[in-house]
Order: structure tokens, then C-alpha cells, then sequence
């Protein structure tokens, strides 16, 4: 029964869970954007967000989710992990570093609002099934 | 937690960062240097940063912090004025002068202390993230 009271929140969960991560990779990025060599990456979101509720039910797979496995050449698999897809360099430079600082400033910030918007809607939806849960007489 | 990680790589980008600053600070203040006895005047120094994987064990690939890996001499040839009185001058009546170059310096310098408010406010950034996250579910 608790189940069905939680299981709106895995959604959200998740999301979260791939925010939180998108988040650091952007600040990977944003941390070698001097880096000679470094290539920018980052991920689809909403596709990651669709592997992972596709992955079965089978819970949050995000704790195993972080390594490369997709892209390594001794091709890891798992079917929930965001797959890491490598930043083109908007402009050309000598030390083959593709990190383009407004690009990363400004998915930095967008992640970073999307994050709070998921936060607020768990907190909307933990506060539905508390008024749910509250009787009649309790104000 | 994957949110703590922004933390390490967020440190580690600004401490490489300040290390660079603190090299262009050295040079800038060496601009002026003349050669000593030995006939060797200061050159110029460069850090040269590296990608530091700081991820879990087995899968480490996520967060990518930076690390100053070497801090390398600028092998250029010093400045040579030709200054016969200078104390400094040498038998032919040049002077050699370190090698660094002030305007380069100073590019540098405004790389650096972008990139050092870049990680800053990244890090502020995730602090109030995480703030939010742990106020989850209470003032609802």
C-alpha cells in the first residue's frame, strides 16, 4: 500500500537523481575549461530520463549509472545510464580544448533552475498526500 | 552523492586556478629582471594543467577535476638591451633582462581570475542546490 503512495515520486526521483548528475558534469567541464586536450561532455536528457524509467522497475538505477560504460571500448552495457556524448569546439583552438564556456555557463544555469523546478515538484506532491493523509478536523 | 563530487572537482579547478595566478604573479614581478653574475636572468614560469578523474572507484569517468601537472620554464632567450653603464652590462655592453612578456602576462592573469570566478560561482551554486535538497519535504 505504501507503494502506491511512493511510487509517484520514483518519477521525480529520477529526474533528480540525472539532474544532480548533469549538474557535475557540467561542473567537470566548467573546472578544465583551460584543460589543453579536454573534450566537453554532457548527455540527452530527456532520453536518459526515458532509459531510465524503461529500465523496468527495478528501482533507482543511478548509484551504478556514472561510468562511461556506454562509450568504453570494452563496451560496458546498462540500459539505465546516460549515455555521455562528447561537445564539438564552437571554435577552433590549438590546444583541443572543446569546452565553449558560454554553452556551459548557460546549460549550468538552465540545470540548475530544472533541478529546484523537480525539487518543488516533490515537495508539491509530498505535501498532496500529506493533506490526503490529514483528517477532516485537523484544519 | 553525486552533488558532493561538484565540490572536489569546483576546489580542485580553483586551487589549480590561484596556482596559476600565482605564477603570473611571480613573472609580472620578474618583468624587470636583470641577469645576475652568473649570466642567467629569470624566465618566465607556465603551469600546465591536467584533467584529474576524481570519481568512485570503477567508475571514474563522471567528474573530471584539474590538477597542475608541471610548471614549465619558458626557454625563449631573455631581452638584450645595450646599456654599456648599467652594472650589469656585459662585455660587450648588453644587459639581459628576464623574458617575460608583461602583455602576455596579462592575459593570462584575466583568464585565470575568470575562470577562478567561474568555479566559485559554480560551487555557490551547488550549495544552494543542495540546501534546497535538504529542505525537502518540510516547509511544504
Amino acid at each position: 500500500m505504501i507503494n502506491r503512495l511512493t511510487s509517484t515520486l520514483d518519477f521525480q526521483t529520477r529526474a533528480l537523481g540525472l539532474r544532480a548528475e548533469r549538474q557535475r558534469l557540467i561542473a567537470s567541464n566548467i573546472a578544465n575549461a583551460d584543460t589543453p586536450g579536454y573534450v566537453a561532455r554532457d548527455f540527452n536528457f530527456a532520453q536518459a530520463l526515458q532509459q531510465a524509467n524503461g529500465g523496468g522497475s527495478s528501482g533507482f538505477k543511478l548509484a551504478d549509472n556514472a561510468a562511461l560504460a556506454a562509450q568504453t571500448p570494452d563496451g560496458g552495457n546498462g540500459s539505465a545510464q546516460p549515455r555521455l556524448n562528447y561537445a564539438m569546439a564552437s571554435q577552433t583552438n590549438l590546444d583541443g580544448n572543446s569546452v565553449d564556456m558560454d554553452r556551459e555557463r548557460a546549460s549550468f544555469a538552465e540545470n540548475a533552475l530544472k533541478y529546484e523546478s523537480t525539487l518543488r515538484f516533490i515537495n508539491s506532491s509530498v505535501k498532496t498526500t500529506l493533506d490526503a493523509m490529514k483528517s477532516h478536523n485537523q484544519g | 552523492m553525486s552533488m558532493m563530487k561538484i565540490f572536489d572537482v569546483a576546489g580542485s579547478a580553483v586551487s589549480a586556478q590561484s596556482q596559476r595566478l600565482n605564477v603570473v604573479a611571480s613573472n609580472l614581478a620578474n618583468a624587470d629582471t636583470v641577469a645576475g653574475p652568473d649570466g642567467q636572468a629569470y624566465k618566465a614560469r607556465q603551469v600546465v594543467f591536467q584533467t584529474v578523474l576524481m570519481g568512485e572507484q570503477g567508475h571514474n569517468d563522471s567528474a573530471a577535476g584539474v590538477r597542475v601537472s608541471t610548471v614549465r620554464e619558458d626557454q625563449a632567450q631573455g631581452r638584450r638591451v645595450h646599456d654599456p653603464k648599467h652594472p650589469s652590462a656585459d662585455a660587450d655592453g648588453y644587459v639581459t633582462y628576464s623574458n617575460v612578456n608583461a602583455v602576455e602576462e596579462m592575459v593570462n592573469m584575466i583568464s585565470a581570475s575568470r575562470s577562478y570566478q567561474n568555479s566559485i560561482e559554480v560551487m555557490n551554486t551547488a550549495k544552494s542546490l543542495m540546501q534546497k535538497t535538504l529542505q525537502m519535504g518540510q516547509q511544504v
